[in-house]
């Protein structure tokens, strides 16, 4: 019985993610729209965007290769099964043991190897581009993140997610300055590779001012479906990342009822909207940094996750 | 037992040394010596693993050869078993690897007799239980792994890499001569179980540790010691290239090993301090240098430098761990590095397999000139993605979980009382991660640049797929590579006596958890799981590629490359190597290599091209070995003018010694 519904609320979390990704997108689109005082799209309009592109012949340049054609799905199923990972409306899930966060950082470094290679598969400068400034991205984005993980796991003293939102839970936690280091590093770490400004312009097709767009440049119809999906998974697991470690309340512990699962999944929504609103407002209140700016940037956020580890070290034992 | 069918098995190996000298004539002899090579170190493979899981006792032998009062010690232990184990895997593959690619050796004369030989003298050095023996197998070694070397050596690069090889290997073996005096002590015991009983002094014993890191360490590859390692590693064929940066590296890690934490008793904490610093420049160094390089063995041979690093920051914690008495954590530094140096043999085999593949195909080793070769070399292709994206540490292969237990090390390391250390672990784990995403970019730039993409060369546009000798080898290693990803809880349980013989702990039992995982401390604490990540990874993937092509269309067009409305026929205008690295040689590069970029361009009116320049500087070669190589060129100098001087300054000089020495007689008295 227990498996059961364990099994069955595992799914509902899949399945979940899956659905409200493009919502969130949606409503960011939507906010930006508004406060650049345009009417901006629909916020259910990249639900048809997807589908859409799902149902349009894909053109695939003359020299693709198998992997080009692979890496989409590859890249889609190694987010989702990160986001599954994260708690979104309650802790404990079933196959929570399974990876901890240390293994969701590596998954979506696996999904950006493939993005990468997938821009180099073409042959043209705009994915070499793309896949360039993206590699540099990772190499300071990636240590910031194990950075933010570590300070993280020696408070809760694991790294179980549903272990480390228990422990944000109760009240052992207290304010600390380490948590707030690795809450502006971990923010930092979700600009940059959600591609959102001022890191990259999800919106742009200029070459000077694209990461991602440039590395997704030949895609096109299902493909193109599944990498946009894809991205929008990795900005929902970013923002139930945040929720589900600094801004726990309302997650379901792990024997609960349907009435707390009800009160988790309208908290998360409502964190997800507020997490949507409040990107959408520094999105739009900021320009895009230089590339080379941007290292400087991931760089703050390394060395904020380093202080953030180095206080906890050295506090411990005290 | 074990130890004579292990000591056969070396035997053996030097006895198909001579019978290459022979077999180089005959048809069929390059083909016979390698697959008897094979057979062979898998028997001894077979023969390690047995004794390993089998957790008999210790079995030692004696044999009369070597110092008269001494004779020739040999024994295996976990230690041994484990490592015994790991180098013939990697020679097996070798061998059978070399079926196929020793047909193209244009002089199989200077490699035949000397592939046996290399493999023989690794596998003594693991078998010695004397300082006498393990010095001999391993000069034995660097001379057979020096002739491999110079087996091409027309080439003025070869020649000159070998050389360097040779000042380096003899510099090692005199400080772990000097380090085995020390350990021997005041009775002159060159026995390892004699030198165990000793009580050295903390300085000695730190001495000892500093010797032992300039021997050992300059045969693994630390920095400052590593120069030789890009220059040597290439300059071999292909399949002595795998065992040099694959397997013999193993063995330098092996000596450190054994003689810091078996024959020089209780750590002291800032050995930890030292060993940390060291290794965790070296990851990073390595792998800045390897992002830098465009020749494709240069760069594996660098990756082998970083892969070193990580080993010996996982040795430091496990020492760190050792001095403070907490036996359990220093198990699992302990099993996360030497999982990693066998996920690293593995891995770095498979795609030094494949650079010899592609040198055969193509005859370039410069990726820039390469280009396209996932549609002329489909198998290799392959077989080359999967080596990628294990040694960029992506689940759920085997790399992820040698690094994943490092950092679960680093997370327990608040433990640890000393401030130094408190300090030091948070930055060794930021440079850890740092190294890890440094190796993932380069791989994408390694196989984007030389596999996927336009081939930029005749050579890459006509290459053909390797034989298939090479392709069973690659594919052995990769499925191999898979299966540790899968199940590393079996390959923890293996490392278990060989932990419990150092440390006097080993990890929880692993063959115990649900579904394969593994949990290294505690169930509640961290625990990873990589059969379920995969299953889960390919339902996924499966599962919407099929709703798609059930539910939407499974429409595909062929047409020109879009590249935003003006696409270029020619392959020039795709990213080369140097262009993919630049931001990141702007980033890190200004600071590690002194890099800086030149463009000049011509002036209004000229219609000359402009040219653009970058320079990067070895600044450990510039600062370190130049000078030390113009400062014994000038003392050569000087000292020449000795070899020319006339028969009455000889007689001079004869007369002065012979009175110094009589006075020197005098006054000793």
């Amino acid at each position: 019985m227990a498996l059961i519904t364990g099994l069955a609320t595992q799914t509902a979390e899949m399945v979940l993610v899956l659905a409200l990704a493009p919502l969130l997108t949606g409503l960011i689109r939507k906010v930006k729209a508004r406060l650049l005082m345009r009417r901006g799209p629909p916020v259910l309009q990249p639900y048809k965007d997807l589908l859409r592109l799902v149902r349009k012949e894909v053109v695939l340049a003359e020299n693709a290769s198998w992997l080009f054609r692979a890496a989409p799905y590859l890249i889609f199923a190694a987010t989702w099964v990160a986001a599954s990972l994260v708690p979104t409306f309650a802790t404990g899930l079933l196959f929570s043991w399974s990876a901890d966060l240390i293994a969701i950082t590596a998954l979506l470094g696996s999904a950006r190897f493939f993005l990468a290679l997938a821009g180099m598969d073409i042959g043209t400068s705009f994915g070499g581009i793309g896949s360039s400034r993206e590699a540099m991205f990772a190499t300071l984005a990636e240590p910031a993140m194990i950075m933010m993980v570590f300070t993280v796991a020696l408070l809760a003293g694991s790294t179980q997610l549903s272990t480390v939102s228990n422990f944000m839970l109760s009240a052992d936690v207290g304010l600390r300055v380490s948590l707030g280091l690795a809450l502006i590093a971990l923010i930092i770490v979700a600009v940059a590779e959600n591609a959102r400004i001022p890191v990259d312009n999800p919106a742009t097709h200029l070459e000077l001012t694209m990461v991602h767009e440039a590395m997704v440049l030949e895609y096109s119809g299902r493909h193109l479906a599944v990498i946009e999906l894809a991205a929008q998974l990795k900005l929902l697991l970013y923002a139930s990342l945040i929720a589900c470690i600094f801004v726990p309340w309302g997650l379901a512990r792990n024997e609960a009822s349907l009435a707390t699962l009800a009160i988790g999944v309208a908290t998360y929504l409502a964190k997800l909207a507020a997490f949507g609103l409040l990107l959408a407002f520094f999105e739009t209140s900021i320009a895009k940094m230089r590339v080379f700016r941007v290292a400087d940037f991931l760089g703050i956020a390394l060395m904020l996750g380093l202080l953030g580890t180095l206080l906890l070290f050295v506090t411990r034992s005290l | 037992m074990a130890v004579m069918f292990a000591l056969s098995c070396a035997g053996l190996l030097l006895g198909l040394a001579l019978l290459g000298i022979a077999a180089c004539r005959a048809a069929m002899g390059t083909a016979l010596v390698y697959t008897t090579t094979m057979a062979v170190c898998a028997a001894a493979c077979v023969n390690a693993v047995a004794f390993l899981l089998s957790s008999s006792p210790d079995s030692g032998l004696v044999l009369p050869f070597g110092l008269p009062w001494l004779g020739a010690h040999f024994r295996i232990d976990a230690l041994s078993a484990f490592f015994l184990g790991l180098i013939n895997l990697g020679g097996t593959a070798a061998s059978l690897y070399a079926i196929g690619y020793g047909r193209h050796e244009e002089t199989p004369q200077r490699v035949l007799p000397f592939y046996p030989a290399f493999l023989a003298g690794m596998n003594l050095v693991l078998l010695s239980a004397d300082a006498f023996s393990f010095l001999l197998s391993w000069e034995f070694m660097s001379l057979a792994s020096w002739a491999l070397v110079m087996s091409h050596h027309r080439e003025a690069d070869n020649a000159r890499a070998g050389f360097i090889y040779l000042v380096m290997a003899s510099f090692g073996t005199m400080a772990l001569l000097l380090a085995f005096g020390l350990l021997a002590g005041a009775g002159g015991d060159y026995l390892f179980t004699g030198m165990r009983e000793q009580h050295h002094a903390d300085l000695v014993s730190g001495l000892v540790l500093v010797l032992v890191l300039i021997g050992a360490g300059s045969k693994a590859g630390l920095v400052p010691l590593h120069v030789w390692l890009p220059l040597a590693h290439p300059a071999a064929p292909s399949h002595v290239s795998a065992l040099m940066s694959g397997v013999m590296t193993k063995v330098a890690v092996y000596a450190f090993i054994r003689i810091v934490m078996d024959l020089l008793g209780t750590a002291q904490w800032w050995w930890a301090m030292l060993v940390l610093v060291i290794g965790a420049i070296t990851a990073v160094l390595g792998v800045l240098h390897a992002l830098m390089e465009r020749d494709i063995k240069r760069l594996l041979a660098y990756s082998t430098v970083e892969n070193v690093g990580i080993i010996f920051v996982g040795l430091g914690l496990a020492l760190a761990f050792s001095a403070n008495g907490l036996s359990a954590f220093a198990a699992l530094a302990l099993t996360g590095a030497l999982l990693h140096a066998l996920n690293h043999a593995l891995f770095k085999s498979l795609l030094f397999f494949g650079a010899g593949a592609v040198l055969t195909a193509t005859g370039e080793r410069d990726i820039e000139r390469m280009g396209g070769l996932i549609h002329r070399m489909p198998q290799t292709s392959f077989v080359m993605l999967v080596g990628s994206a294990a040694i960029s540490a992506l689940p759920p292969l085997n790399g992820f979980v040698s690094e994943w237990l490092i950092f679960q090390a680093v997370l327990v390391s608040p433990q640890l009382p000393q401030w130094g250390l408190k300090l030091l672990v948070p930055a060794v784990g930021a440079m850890l991660a740092l190294a890890a995403a440094l190796a993932a970019a380069c791989f994408v730039r390694a196989y984007g640049v030389a596999f996927l993409g336009r081939p930029r060369s005749e050579a890459a546009r006509d290459a053909v797929e390797t034989d298939r000798w090479s392709l069973v080898a690659m594919f052995s290693l990769a499925a191999l590579c898979f299966a540790s990803g899968i199940v590393p809880g079996l390959l923890i349980d293996v490392l278990a006596p060989v932990t419990k013989l150092l440390t006097m702990a080993r990890m929880p039992l692993q063959s115990s958890d649900t579904w394969l995982s593994i949990v290294p401390i505690s169930e509640g604490r961290s625990s990873y799981n990589g059969l379920l990540v995969f299953v889960f990874i390919t339902l996924s993937a499966s599962s919407v590629a099929w709703a798609i092509h059930k539910l939407a269309t499974r429409a595909v067009r062929r047409a020109p490359a879009w590249d935003c409305g003006f696409p270029d026929p020619s392959p020039a205008t795709q990213y080369t190597a140097s262009s993919f690295s630049q931001p990141i040689r702007r980033v890190f590069g200004s600071v590690v290599f002194r890099a800086s970029e030149h463009v000049d361009m011509p002036a209004p009116g000229q219609t000359r091209p402009a040219v653009f320049e970058a320079r990067i500087h070895d600044v450990i070669w510039e600062t370190l070995y130049a000078p030390i190589g113009w400062i014994v060129e000038f003392v050569a100098g000087v000292l020449d003018r000795t070899q020319h001087l006339t028969i009455r300054r000889y007689l001079n000089l004869v007369f002065i010694a012979l009175i110094f020495l009589l006075l020197v007689l005098a006054t000793w008295r």
